[in-house]
């Protein structure tokens, strides 16, 4: 395996919880809900897969364990935004610090322990093919998901029907709510995919990029996969391309470190943070463009007349 | 069972003032099934993270010590909430303000002056406002979403800290530990009373707080803030700017936290080292809150708040819980607060028939 294969593999690895965590965001952003609690329910997701896999010794459960976290974490934040119309930035950012606080304290007795890494799926003829084989087909079920999620999402938004109530509810729920969409309803189902992906993004990281538990271990990816779907500009396809330039400004630093060019390693460290800043300044000094693309009722609560 | 919110006709007073309280209890009870689950018997173990340190001189000390920078953090953010600016970067400015004091007493150690200290805070002040200032320009100027910016730089700047104590700054006596050189008697904050720690950044704190609500309450500064934060366009209306305001408020709550860094270092710690903080900054802005976004109220929340970092470095000791309950109960106390802030502007009525159940499309 050459060397450019092998870095190409980590890009993949740190892109992928990126591309899961920002493309449930994306969904629930669409239907018009900010969610800033993508960091809690990542880290939420990533201790539970890691403690599941631990109790079961399977991986699989651990995911589907992280899964159900993030949804169910998700929840909260459904209640308070949704049923009781708290300020969804300022609930966002409670889910955020009780998720950090509560992973903590579940993951305490399983700090230092060694986990059990998901295993790749390799499929058969097509990881042959040179270079992109390996690359692309001896991944793992997360990796297979996070682009089939893609995928299915893209068709949902905008060839389904439901998908055009989701982005119609975002655009504008009090025209949604008059046509009888339910607005509230289909923003729960939104959140709770939000709350799904970020939790298996969660489970990727403790299950695949590193393989045990760490606090903290989400590290601000749930804050950069906000940050992606500004840069996105709301589609699923700019989302992926985001995320995996993200994944490799990520990984550079790594390979930066490896290289030993001189440059302190907390300057490569930041560098993440440091391009995301930038990205947003690109992406968002268009007024008018940011304008369009934003949907219309992001973030602003929604209380049914009677 | 549906939940059925009916918006009331004015603000609930009654409720405005509950709502804390409320908050609080339900904190406290939570708390308790958190500690039955974790196996221990809730009533004592709330009384040792709640009541015990209440009841000794120490404690009261380090209440007051961990109180300063939350309510000089928190009462910052409240301008920018009120005002509709989510800076949530305040961490970030704590560091910055820690660095930027700190310039006096590490790279010019050996000036020795009376003037250190005061030159230290003013730096402080000015390198957490200019630190908040990036966000602000962004915001201001580009357009730029200053909740993920301002969130970005604290985490480049608790890795700037990082390097420079292991780096440039990393004291020459210190055998290799990533600590810069122990501040000098004439830079560290004096005590405020023999019994104990607490030190001057307690009363900045106080004196910051009591003047901002001065100024919410009887200057045009403050009504602008509010009009603002309400409606945009209603503050364009009657002459006031949104662009100067976010650069006012952000550089504000900036100052704040810049001050509330350096008071940290200065005061508690003594010298740099890589953290600073036991996340201040976010924990602030729960503390901003409870407190309902109002300055006096952040004094009593961030007392509050205090407690539950000296609770959980209580009960850690008693009953050999990790405390990293502190940091579950301040979220779920933020939790709290939000979903009893909804009391004031709602009535809340539980539906329990099928029938006069207007499907929540359509009909109205």
């Amino acid at each position: 395996m050459g060397i450019i294969e092998a870095i190409l593999l980590t890009v993949v690895t740190a892109a992928t919880p990126l591309v899961l965590a920002s493309l449930g965001e994306l969904v629930s952003e669409r239907a018009g809900v900010l969610n800033l609690g993508v960091e809690g329910m990542m880290v939420m997701g990533a201790v539970l897969a890691f403690a599941a896999t631990q109790a079961t010794g399977s991986p699989y459960i651990g995911i589907l364990a992280g899964i159900a976290c993030g949804a169910l974490f998700s929840l909260l934040f459904g209640f308070l935004t949704l049923t009781l119309v708290a300020n969804q930035v300022a609930t966002g950012l409670a889910l955020t610090i009780l998720g950090l606080g509560v992973s903590g304290q579940i993951g305490e007795p399983y700090v230092g322990m060694s986990g059990v890494k998901l295993q790749p799926i390799v499929i058969p003829l097509l990881s042959d093919i040179p270079f992109i084989g390996p690359i692309l087909f001896k991944q793992d079920l997360i990796f297979y998901l996070s682009i089939a999620l893609v995928f299915g999402v893209n068709w949902f938004l905008f060839r389904s029907r439901a998908g055009l109530k989701i982005r119609a509810i975002g655009d504008n729920h009090a025209s949604a709510h008059a046509l009888g969409i339910h607005v509230i309803r289909t923003r729960y189902l939104a959140v709770m995919f939000g709350g799904a992906c970020a939790g298996l993004a969660g489970a990727q990281l403790s299950l695949v990029y590193t393989p045990q538990w760490v606090e903290n271990m989400s590290a601000g990816r749930g804050w950069i996969a906000l940050a992606l779907v500004v840069f996105a500009s709301w589609r699923p396809w700019r989302l992926l391309a985001g995320g995996y330039l993200f994944g490799a400004v990520s990984i550079s630093q790594l390979h930066a470190q490896a290289l030993g060019l001189g440059i302190p390693s907390q300057f490569l460290s930041a560098l993440p943070y440091a391009a995301t800043v930038i990205v947003l300044i690109l992406i968002s000094h268009n007024r008018r463009m940011t304008l369009i693309n934003t949907p219309a009722c992001l973030g602003k609560p929604f209380v049914p007349d009677r | 069972m549906r939940i059925e919110l009916e918006r009331r006709a004015n603000p609930s007073l009654l409720f405005s003032v509950l709502s804390p309280f409320l908050a609080l209890t339900l904190t406290v009870f939570a708390g308790g099934i958190m500690f039955a689950l974790l196996g221990k018997d809730p009533v004592s173990a709330l009384y040792s993270f709640f009541i015990e340190p209440l009841l000794d001189i120490w404690s009261l000390h380090e209440i007051a010590i961990k109180a300063a920078p939350l309510i000089l953090i928190g009462a910052g953010l409240s301008v920018c909430y009120r005002s509709n600016n989510w800076n949530i970067g305040a961490e970030g400015q704590f560091i910055a303000g820690a660095i930027a004091g700190a310039i006096v007493p590490v790279v010019f150690h050996d000036w020795h002056s009376s003037l250190v200290l005061p030159l230290m805070l003013i730096f402080g002040m000015i390198g957490g406002a200019l630190y908040a200032a990036i966000p602000a320009f962004l915001k201001a100027q580009m357009n730029t979403n200053e909740i993920l910016t301002s969130l970005m730089l604290v985490y480049i700047a608790q890795l700037f800290l990082d390097w420079l104590v292991r780096g440039p700054w990393r004291s020459p006596d210190a055998y290799n530990f990533p600590v810069t050189r122990d501040f000098a008697p004439e830079a560290i904050l004096p005590e405020l009373i023999s019994s104990g720690r607490a030190n001057l950044g307690f009363v900045f704190a106080i004196v910051a707080a009591v003047g901002l609500w001065i100024m919410m309450r009887y200057t045009l500064k403050g009504f602008e803030i509010t009009v603002l934060g309400q409606s945009e366009r209603a503050g364009r209306f009657a002459g006031f700017s949104s662009k100067r305001m976010i650069w006012f408020s952000m550089l504000l709550s900036g100052a704040f936290a810049g001050l509330a860094g350096i008071s940290e270092v200065s005061g508690v710690i003594g010298k740099l080292q890589p953290i600073i903080s036991p996340g201040y900054g976010f924990t602030a802005i729960i503390v901003a809150f409870l407190g309902r976004l109002n300055p006096l109220g952040i004094i009593a929340a961030g007392l509050f708040l205090a407690l539950t970092y000296v609770g959980g470095e209580a009960v850690q000791l008693t009953l050999g819980v990790s405390d990293k309950v502190t940091r579950v109960f301040q979220g779920l106390l933020l939790f709290f607060v939000l979903s009893c802030d909804t009391l004031i502007q709602y009535r809340i009525r539980l539906v329990f028939s099928r029938f006069g159940q207007t499907s929540e499309g359509g009909a109205h």
